[in-house]
This record gives C-alpha cells, structure tokens and sequence, in this order.
C-alpha cells in the first residue's frame, strides 16, 4: 500500500519544494520506492531542486492526458535508484490537471509497488493545492515562525479536514506540522514565534524543526536536496524529520542558540 | 537614541504581539468556516419574519453556531427593542 503524503502550505515561499524534495530523498535513501510529484502547473521548480531539470521530456499533464505513460514520464534520481521524479508541465495552466486523471496516476503508481507518493502542493487554496491534498493519507504542513504563514496554515488545516477524500469517508488525514526557517536566536530575542507558541496556535505538534540555515541555498543552487548535506544542521533536521515520519522516536535538535565554547571565542570557529 | 528609547526598544517582544494576534484571527476564521453556508441566508430571513411583528433593525437578529461537546448549537438570540419604540407594522 503507498502512503501518500501532500507538502502543502498555503502560503508561497516557506519551503515546500525543498521540504518535498528532501523528504523524498530521505524515504529513498531509508529503502523506501519513492516517488515525488510536482503538482504546480505552470511553474514548475521541483525538478530543478531535485537537479534534473535537463531530463524533464515528459510531465504530469502529459500523462494525465494520455500523451505519455507514466513509465515514460517518471524521470529516475541519479543518486537513489529507488527515487523518481514526475516533473509538472511547465507550458499548461493549472486546469489542466482532473481529478480523475490525478486519482489515475496515483494509482498506477501505488500498484507499481511505490511506497511512497510525495505530492508537492503549488501555493493557495486553488485547484492545483486542491488536487495536490485531494487523496492524501498524510499531510505535511510547512510552515515559517511568521504571522501570514501561520494563518494560511491554519486555513490548510480547514481544508484538509473538509476538502480531501479521507475527510469526505469520514476519515482524517494524517496531519504533520514542519517549522521551517526557525530562528533559535530570534526566539530569544522575542522577535520571532517560538515552536510551543506554533504549536498551540495551530493546536498541532510539530514533526520537526528545520533551522534557517545557508545550507538550504547552497543546496537549491547546486540542486542537491539539503537533506543530502549532512554536515548542516537543515540537513539533519530533516533526517530527523523522515525517521519520524517512519515512526522513530527522535528528539529535537537545533532549536536552542548554540552557545560557543571557551575555544571557539578564542579562537574561532 | 536616548537611553529611554533604547530600553523600550529592548523590552518590546513582538512575537507575543505576534501570537495574541494569531489566536484572536485564527479563532474568528475557525468560527466563520466551521458554519453552515445556509447561516446568512437564514439570519436575512428570520429578519424579514420578525420585521413583520416587530420593529428591529438588522443587528438585532444574530445567528451563530456553537460546538457543545458532541452536539452543535444553533443560537439565534433576537434583540427586542425597548418598551415605547416598539411597534408592529
């Protein structure tokens, strides 16, 4: 049975392509047959996050509309050979995608042996986040310490617990909260939502905390998920983050103010 | 800078400002999407039968609904106005 997990957000430009990329190189990476899709027709970017957007011949509209098969359209990672991407389209407009043909592809995914199914939402509450949410068993939440974030989050909630397949048999999606650009420094200061004011807002735990960290840019220019880097603390993070979405006990790291040690202030570092 | 500004400046935490607006927002947004689409249209024409007997003017008819545990209230509360002014049409 594929679990089909949506990264969704509401909000633009708090990090669902790169959380979907990430969680979809770590599920590879833990044995799991992974795919990721790019639901955000029109504009797709998931492909050049993954770095393979000079592969792309065939995309999500194209099979959707029976102009290539899936196997076609499934562009294979380079560095997981259990890992596929399906690219969005990036010349059709976001109606291009039905319910049916969404419901198709997900199913001959799941019956293909896929584990895995990571849908990354575009932006806003319109009929590609819609599609994107419609038939997940899980949702992941991303979400930035910041007022706008917050509240669109919020309004995700509503409607994964109203607008998806599992809402409408009387079931839940699994919901997860990811903080993502956390700033423990920020928190201290008082000038930035801390992960327990998060929490009780959304009335959600979160399943992990990623930190506001270079590492993510440096990833997305190279188009190497960060979660690749396991030297940074973003890297880890979501390591952290894919264990728990496997049912691992993992406590928080990286949500405190490093503090420097005697040599380090001496000397650097 | 004076020193005033300066510890003012320091003592201002806008992440609490930050989540009392969220809770007060958030909450007002839950409410709204948790009802009824139908809600407007009835409180409009609850107004219109109650305008038939008494004078009451759009505030006064209020229609919401509340999660009492397991069941949902509908609570429709009408504001009558005072002795004297009322008068029915």
């Amino acid at each position: 049975m594929a679990e089909i997990i949506v990264v969704t957000s509401g909000k633009g430009g708090v990090g669902k392509t790169t959380t979907s990329a990430s969680l979809a190189c770590g599920l590879a990476k833990a044995g799991k047959r992974t795919a990721v899709i790019d639901f955000d027709v029109g504009l797709r970017n998931l492909d050049l996050i993954m770095g393979c957007e000079r592969r792309v011949v065939y995309d999500f509209v194209n099979v959707v509309h029976g102009e290539a098969s899936i196997k076609q359209a499934l562009i294979k990672d380079k560095r997981f050979e259990n890992l596929y991407i399906l690219a969005a389209s990036q010349t059709r407009d976001k109606d291009a995608l039905t319910k049916e043909g969404v419901e198709k592809v997900l199913k001959d995914l799941a019956d293909d042996g896929f584990d895995f199914i990571v849908c990354d939402s575009p932006a806003g509450i319109e009929k590609g986040a819609f599609l994107a949410m419609y038939f997940a068993d899980r949702a992941v939440v991303v979400v930035n310490p910041e007022v706008s974030s917050v509240r669109d989050s919020d309004r995700i909630l509503g409607l994964l617990a109203s607008k998806t397949k599992r809402a409408e048999n009387g079931e839940r999606v699994k919901e997860n909260l990811l903080l993502t650009r956390y700033s423990p420094a920020r928190v201290e200061k008082g000038d930035m939502l801390s992960i327990a004011d998060v929490e009780e807002i959304l009335g959600l735990k979160v399943i992990g905390v990623i930190p506001e960290s270079p590492e993510v840019l440096q990833s997305s220019n190279s188009g190497n998920p960060v979660i690749l880097d396991e030297a940074s603390n973003a890297g880890m993070a979501y390591v952290d983050a894919v264990a728990r979405i496997l049912g691992e006990e993992k406590p928080l790291r990286f949500i405190t103010v490093e503090k420097k040690g005697f040599f380090s202030k001496i000397f650097g570092g | 800078m004076g020193l005033f500004d300066f510890l003012s400046q320091r003592s201002k935490n806008t992440a609490n400002v930050a989540k009392d607006r969220l809770r007060i927002i958030i909450e007002q947004g839950r409410r709204e999407r948790g009802a009824p689409d139908y809600l407007p249209m009835l409180q409009r024409e609850l107004l219109e039968v109650i305008k038939k007997y008494i004078n009451v003017d759009i505030e006064a008819v209020k229609v919401d609904l509340h999660k009492d545990g397991e069941h949902e209230l509908l609570d429709i509360s009408v504001t009558l106005p005072e002795k004297g002014a009322a008068a029915a049409g």
